[in-house]
């Protein structure tokens, strides 16, 4: 790591877009009903990829993160992403 | 003619395609290693069947960096017949060699049946040996199945013929019941512009001979014999 950069956190959260069916999701709430949790209303399954990034601010981590998840981790046909980023932590991870 | 079928690791349909290609459909056939650089002398290419990759990410997502695939893509864009089978679709699809993508079945199950299947567009590279109509009854095995396009994506693959299968009944009714994976439109098989890259769920190099239950893959597989004028 060069002394102007720092590690990051970038957390992509990948979820099934509108439209698409999430039969994973609605077995899920099969199961709550089933556990007796009559509030629960519709369920998405997705899923969250943590990276460690190197970068010199958030905001490149962060731009990093987008074209990991524009080129691989999300497929824009089924899915959309959220990001976040922080900062590394000692002994976190 | 010599048809090469890519081994990724974790396929599973290679070997099935590389004998039965070669058995009966009696054409040279050759092995291509996943980590191979060159195509020559190959005259059509098929991603087999299997779980490349153990499906990490999702199904077909790894397979598209491997070295191989920089020469099928050329290929694809020289105009090779180059057909996806099952997990071969998805790596076709996660390669933006054709549209749209495949999600779980709507059943959450492996589904391991016979499924009949209607040719909407007989004049692909790997169906010109069928007639628009024809029902196929060939063999499924797959988790992730479910065809999936959005409306704008549908419209489109509708409007340009790119839809190559769709799930029917025995007669040849496109019906939801027969639609059991789920997918949009019932859609089977699709094809890119040119027609010669085809993807398809079900599993034609299963299906080539009496002795195992039925010839109707062979039916298919032999529109590629004619396809650039070549006999076996």
């Amino acid at each position: 790591m060069s002394d102007s950069s720092k590690q990051w956190i970038v957390e992509a959260e990948i979820m099934p877009k509108t439209g698409v069916n999430d039969p994973q999701g609605d077995a899920v709430l099969s199961g709550l009903k089933l556990l007796g949790f009559g509030e629960a209303g519709r369920v998405r399954v997705g899923k969250l990829i943590r990276v460690e990034v190197e970068a010199a601010n958030e905001d490149e981590a962060r731009q990093a993160g987008t074209r990991m998840c524009d080129q691989l981790l999300a497929n824009p046909v089924i899915e959309e992403y959220t990001l976040n980023v922080m900062p590394a932590q000692e002994g976190r991870g | 003619m010599q048809i090469g079928v890519i081994s990724f690791p974790g396929s599973n349909g290679d070997h099935d395609a590389l004998a039965n290609l070669e058995a009966d459909l009696g054409v040279s056939v050759r092995r291509v290693d996943y980590r191979e650089t060159s195509l020559a002398g190959l005259d059509a290419l098929v991603l087999p069947g299997g779980f490349s990759y153990g499906d990490a990410l999702r199904c077909g997502a790894i397979s598209r960096f491997a070295p191989v695939m920089g020469e099928v893509q050329k290929a694809a864009e020289s105009g090779m017949p180059i057909l996806g089978i099952c997990n071969g679709f998805q790596v076709l699809c996660e390669s933006h060699l054709l549209p749209g993508a495949l999600l779980r079945n709507k059943t959450l199950r492996f589904h391991c049946f016979r499924a009949n299947i209607r040719i909407e567009n007989a004049s692909t590279a790997w169906t010109n040996a069928l007639e628009e109509g024809q029902v196929l009854n060939l063999p499924i095995a797959h988790g992730e199945g479910a065809y999936y396009i959005d409306t704008d994506g549908l419209s489109e693959l509708e409007s340009n013929g790119q839809v190559v299968a769709r799930y029917c009944e025995p007669d040849g009714k496109v019906s939801d019941s027969a639609n059991e994976n789920g997918s949009v439109a019932n859609i089977a098989a699709v094809t890119n512009r040119q027609g010669n890259v085809v993807g398809l769920m079900p599993h034609p190099e299963r299906a080539t001979n009496d002795l195992v239950g039925g010839a109707d893959g062979l039916k298919l597989l032999r529109s590629v014999l004619s396809t650039k004028g070549v006999l076996a």
